[in-house]
């Protein structure tokens, strides 16, 4: 009997009031506070996650950042369907994750957005679909939801902060907000225990001055009109 | 009610003749026995021959090549009557008799006898002669005299009937498929609507697939046309990314690439022609089922079936360039192709590997960059020589000073630094120097998103 009951609790689609769900498939956030929140420890895969920033630039790919780049060197591809802008290959490579896996899709309409989304998502090569819907309701999210759980891999989803209060399918939501100088992560919905307390995380953006090392330069120093270009301004100078 | 159309019934089998490749190389075409009077002059081909006996381990059997023959008559809209014999002239027999079955050379003989004497090559008045001496099936033939047959009906008859039980040899000429492939169906209704166009191409996808398999080959860009009544013919092309012979997938694309097309006027008639096979050898099947690495091919699926439905610019990777001009160091780029992406269960335990081995460019520490850059820097207000964007900014680190690029005409001056908005978002600012056009002094350049 009570081996029977310990197979119970053992599925992933079971969980007690008090903790969060057990071993989902997961890949670390690369913050331990917030993999401490997560089910499963880190970012599930194969389900939705939606990230709601309070504002653009809060940090929102920094909250993603590790992730991306365990994936990235791993040799999984990355889909960006529909971001505001272009995603920059310097910021990329500081942050681990090689451009070259990269694939960026641009799209016309809401409609268009949740068809290359849900294309992404049932692809296996995936290993992780950010995908920034202007437009989704409840029955788009449910048809993303059903294709995440095809895929295997990372299904995240940039939405805007007035949907905190709004019905969705995703199983893990997080509102992010600025709070002494940090991110503070609030965990609106996951599985297992609600979560009250938001996490705060510290991303430090502006490095300590780093030793500089005249060698570490980021363009090749072979090259002849690089050469060329400082020897001329130092001539000038 | 229609007349035969021998024209049309020869393209056909020539069509055929090139999907049936794939089971065999030994595909004959047959000539029609009686060739109809009116059609007199006219290679008319009414059966197709294909020596399987060295396809039969590849294919697992006899039983599986039927499978897939019908299968694929079948998708392109065909019906077949297929018999199998140990001689070619045996098995079109039984296959104009309408005797779908299959004869091994012990019955051979005892399956032929009670076919009908019309099969043979011969012209209604010794069909004539043959009934009135009471010989209506081979088998009575077979069991008159043969001196007398000879020299009654000539020798013709009877060395067919040789040819037939495999007594005297029955050389064949094999088809040679052609070096692209072009297929034309009429519609019979005319189609206005794309989405219906889709089960016609179906047809034309699956004799382009078995063409293809024949020679062992893909391609990376198909055509097909679209024939209206009174109007030009609409062009739809569609791009692969890697050579391809994968009806599914190719059927897939076109269903896409057709929504996108606006019908001008009703289609009668489709083609589909493909040039340019690639070689594309087979693919290596894993040993308990499921294909072997189809993430890569997944991959470049995913890729071809956004770009059939978005248009091929809205979809593109990033790379970084070696250049000190922001705006310079990163571009767009075809999307990585045929990724050697490992098998799926490893990615998380890969070894990660430090650095890089085909060289992005190595960031310079303590030079942020953030991960959204603006196409074109955006001027910001200045009120009491503090930057505003929505509110006042707080510098947090800075200035890097970028000079770069005097020698293209481009240069650049700017020191940049890191700023903080009223709503704790941190964004890239740059003054330039000197100042710039209209005296605005600080630019938004980037987002730390």
């Amino acid at each position: 009997m009570s081996s029977l009951l310990q197979a119970i609790l053992e599925r992933t689609d079971v969980w007690r009031g008090a903790a969060p769900a057990g071993a989902a498939p997961s890949i670390t956030s690369g913050f331990p506070a917030l993999d401490a929140a997560l089910p499963g420890g880190g970012w599930p895969t194969g389900c939705l996650v939606e990230i709601l920033p309070r504002h653009e630039g809060i940090g929102e790919l920094r909250l993603l950042g590790p992730a991306l780049a365990g994936l990235s060197r791993g040799g999984r591809c990355l889909a960006w369907i529909a971001p505001p802008h272009l995603p920059y290959a310097p910021a990329l490579a500081a942050a681990g994750i090689d451009p070259a896996r990269l694939l960026v899709v641009r799209t016309r309409s809401p409609q268009e957005t949740l068809w290359a989304t849900e294309q992404a998502l049932r692809a296996a090569a995936c290993g992780a679909v950010l995908a920034w819907p202007a437009a989704a309701r409840y029955p788009d999210l449910r048809r993303l939801q059903l294709a995440a759980e095809k895929g295997e891999g990372l299904a995240v989803l940039f939405r805007a902060p007035q949907l905190r209060a709004e019905a969705s399918p995703a199983p893990l939501r997080l509102a992010l907000d600025t709070a002494n100088g940090g991110l503070a992560v609030h965990v609106l919905k996951r599985r297992g225990a609600p979560l009250a307390a938001p996490v705060l995380l510290q991303q430090p953006i502006v490095a300590r001055p780093a030793a500089a090392d005249p060698a570490d330069h980021a363009v090749d120093r072979d090259q002849p009109s690089a050469a060329a270009a400082r020897d001329s301004r130092r001539a000038h100078a | 009610m229609r007349a035969r159309d021998p024209a049309g019934e020869t393209e056909a089998l020539l069509a055929l003749a090139g999907w049936a490749a794939q089971f065999t190389p030994s595909v004959a075409l047959e000539l029609a026995s009686a060739q109809p009077a009116r059609f007199a002059g006219v290679p008319f081909f009414s059966a197709l021959s294909l020596e399987v006996s060295a396809s039969l381990r590849l294919f697992g059997g006899l039983a599986p090549i039927l499978a897939a023959l019908r299968q694929g008559l079948d998708a392109m809209g065909f019906t077949a009557c297929i018999a199998c014999a140990p001689t070619a002239k045996s098995a079109i027999w039984l296959a104009r008799a309408g005797r779908e079955t299959a004869l091994d050379s012990a019955r051979l003989a005892a399956g032929l006898e009670d076919l009908p004497v019309r099969l043979l090559d011969c012209d209604a008045d010794t069909l004539a002669a043959l009934a009135a001496i009471g010989a209506e099936t081979i088998g009575d033939l077979e069991r008159l005299p043969r001196d007398g047959v000879a020299r009654r009906f000539g020798r013709g008859l009877l060395e067919e009937i040789d040819r037939a039980l495999g007594r005297r040899p029955d050389p064949r000429t094999f088809f040679t498929p052609p070096p692209r492939f072009h297929a034309r169906l009429e519609l019979a209704a005319e189609v206005s609507q794309a989405e219906m166009l889709v089960f016609a191409a179906r047809r034309l996808v699956v004799q382009l697939a078995g063409f293809l398999a024949a020679r062992a080959g893909g391609v990376r860009r198909l055509v097909l046309r679209l024939f209206h009544r009174d109007a030009p013919a609409t062009e739809v092309a569609i791009g692969l990314v890697a050579p391809s012979r994968d009806a599914e997938h190719f059927t897939r694309l076109a269903r896409e690439r057709l929504a996108t097309v606006g019908l001008r006027a009703p289609v009668r008639a489709i083609t589909l022609a493909a040039a340019d096979i690639e070689p594309l050898a087979g693919e290596p099947r894993a040993l308990f089922g499921g294909a072997v690495g189809g993430a890569a091919d997944d991959w470049a699926q995913l890729v071809e079936r956004l770009r059939a439905r978005l248009g091929a610019a809205a979809v593109h990777g990033v790379a970084a360039v070696p250049d000190h001009r922001p705006e310079r160091a990163s571009r767009r780029s075809e999307p990585a192709r045929g990724q050697p992406a490992p098998a799926r269960r490893q990615s998380s335990a890969a070894a990660p590997r430090e650095g890089y081995a085909a060289g992005p460019p190595r960031c310079i520490p303590g030079a942020p960059r953030p991960f959204w850059l603006l196409p074109q820097p955006r001027p910001l207000a200045e009120i009491d020589s503090v930057p505003h964007h929505g509110g006042p900014l707080a510098l947090l680190a800075g200035p890097e000073r970028i000079e770069s690029g005097w020698w293209d005409g481009d240069d650049v001056a700017r020191d940049y630094f890191i700023a903080q908005t009223p709503d704790r978002a941190l964004v890239w600012i740059f003054r330039p120097r000197p100042s710039g056009p209209d005296g605005v002094n600080w630019y938004l350049h980037g987002l730390f998103a």
